[in-house]
């Protein structure tokens, strides 16, 4: 799968799509399919404040749970609720189904995020 | 306890199938397992609604037999296995002398005096001996075999399994009852087929010679298609013996648990008159246990886990020792070890899930129960 050009990845296997100041923030193919199908997105409210590298939430599948981290810091504006009643969204379009969107704090912290070339060549290793 | 990385992995004969069919490969009891091929969910509803083919090579077989089988059988097993017929099979557990779980098990009278015992993978090198000595302190020289090696045995189960199967065999299937078994060919390999599952549905466990596996899983395969039938793995499996409340050694029941802790009375052969651990599970029939395997299902949005603490009105009384999220009926639900003065269904629970209080209720088991055959 080609990763999409728009998108900033982690290590971690989140990824950020932004807009000006704001970003939305999700996981990566690779990561839904390491996990599986995926029951349980749990997300912080609005108004959190998040850190980077941090813990901000959960995700469950059947078998496994997994902790959820920020690639940047922020405030949450916004919080994807669809997950709640469609939490397989997350497996069926990864790459649209964001978590949070986030006020970056520091307009910087995206910039230490790899894009979609030097993702791929993470996975290849 | 033998250390996991420094022990090559165990592969079943159908080990080869799995990876050609791309399945997702996990060390599981010691052996390396499809969890699964095309994800948990699409694996549990094929089994609820098709059929569905796991490889279960990895359990172990251990064979009893000669003079005095039965009374060794008797001694070292809870159900009364003199009520088996020859073709009959028997869920029972193998005790310790405290009314604890060595393992759970299958008996399946094979002949007179000839009974085979189906046990978990990951207790293979410990039940072998404990059955070989304490069979032999029952009936000196008793021949007890570790036959594990010798067989593929693999289950086909869901709504389409004996439709499925029936194409690949002349073994009249619908005269198969519940826990019985009939030998004969499947797929031209000559076998055993058992009307037996860890699923919670209707479906058939067939035992074969190892190298024979492959020819008999691949015949399946092909034969089962057309009908829904895929691939499962052991992520499937485990989602649907939780839903139909099938106890999982090592998670719900182990050497501190006893037979009847687990809610498992009904496995015990009460009118016998001497089995290991008999004494004890007498005396807590008559007296109470002071905890019971209990079903419960989670209220709020969140899944309960294996280990997780259960609480009620604010004090510790128990832990979680199975939990998911079900495929089939869309509820979190689980098992967890309570008080039995907490054991009515509609008891109100809290789990402690990762530092949140989930709200959770007692519930009856099995979660889930198939409709009646035909």
């Amino acid at each position: 799968m080609a990763y999409p050009t728009d998108l900033k990845y982690t290590k971690e296997h989140e990824w950020i799509r932004l807009e000006g100041d704001t970003g939305a923030v999700g996981i990566t193919d690779f990561a839904q399919q390491q996990l599986g199908d995926v029951v349980y997105v749990e997300l912080p409210e609005v108004g959190a404040a998040l850190t980077a590298g941090q813990v901000f939430g959960t995700i469950e599948s059947v078998k496994a749970v997994s902790e959820l981290f920020a690639p940047v810091s922020g405030e949450v504006l916004e919080v994807n609720t669809g997950l709640k009643d469609r939490p397989d969204d997350v497996n069926s379009k990864p790459h649209e189904s964001w978590m949070v969107k986030v006020k970056l704090a520091n307009a910087g912290d995206a910039d230490a995020l790899m894009d979609a070339a030097a993702y791929e060549a993470l996975l290849a290793k | 306890m033998t250390d996991a990385a420094s022990v090559p992995l165990k592969k079943t004969p159908l080990h080869a199938a799995h990876v050609a069919l791309g399945a997702r490969m996990v060390p599981f009891g010691g052996w390396d397992m499809p969890v699964e091929y095309s994800g948990i969910t699409a694996e549990h509803m094929a089994v609820r609604t098709a059929a569905g083919l796991f490889d279960v090579s990895h359990m172990g077989e251990v064979e009893i037999a000669g003079a005095g089988a039965l009374e060794a059988v008797q001694h070292i097993t809870s159900n009364d296995a003199a009520k088996l017929e020859v073709g009959q099979i028997q869920y029972s557990a193998l005790t310790t002398p405290e009314g604890t779980f060595v393992d759970d098990l299958l008996v399946y009278r094979f002949g007179p005096s000839h009974y085979l015992l189906v046990i978990n993978a990951g207790n293979i090198d410990k039940d072998v001996p404990w059955i070989a000595s304490r069979a032999q302190e029952k009936v000196p020289g008793i021949a007890v075999v570790n036959s594990s090696d010798r067989y593929a045995l693999i289950a086909i189960q869901g709504p389409r399994a004996e439709e499925i199967l029936q194409t690949l065999t002349a073994i009249d299937l619908p005269a198969i009852k519940y826990y019985w078994f009939a030998h004969g060919e499947i797929a031209g390999i000559r076998g055993t087929v058992s009307r037996t599952g860890y699923t919670g549905e209707d479906g058939f466990e067939v035992m074969v010679p190892a190298a024979m596996g492959s020819r008999v899983w691949d015949a399946v395969l092909a034969a089962g298609k057309p009908m829904g039938l895929i691939p499962a793995g052991l992520g499937a499996r485990d989602t649907l013996r939780l839903e139909a409340s099938m106890r999982l050694f090592g998670n719900d029941m182990d050497e501190t648990a006893t037979v009847l802790e687990a809610d498992l009375g009904w496995i015990v052969g009460w009118k016998k008159e001497a089995f290991l651990g008999r004494d004890v599970l007498h005396a807590q029939k008559a007296g109470g246990v002071a905890r019971k395997l209990v079903g419960f299902e989670v209220v709020d949005r969140a899944i309960a886990r294996h280990g997780h603490t259960v609480y009620h009105d604010g004090q510790a009384v128990g832990v979680v020792t199975s939990g998911t999220q079900t495929p089939f009926l869309k509820k979190a639900i689980g098992m967890a070890y309570v008080p039995p003065a907490l054991a009515a269904p509609g008891t109100a629970l809290e789990v402690d899930i990762r530092g949140r209080r989930a709200k959770a209720v007692v519930v009856p088991m099995p979660f889930y129960k198939r409709g009646k055959r035909g």
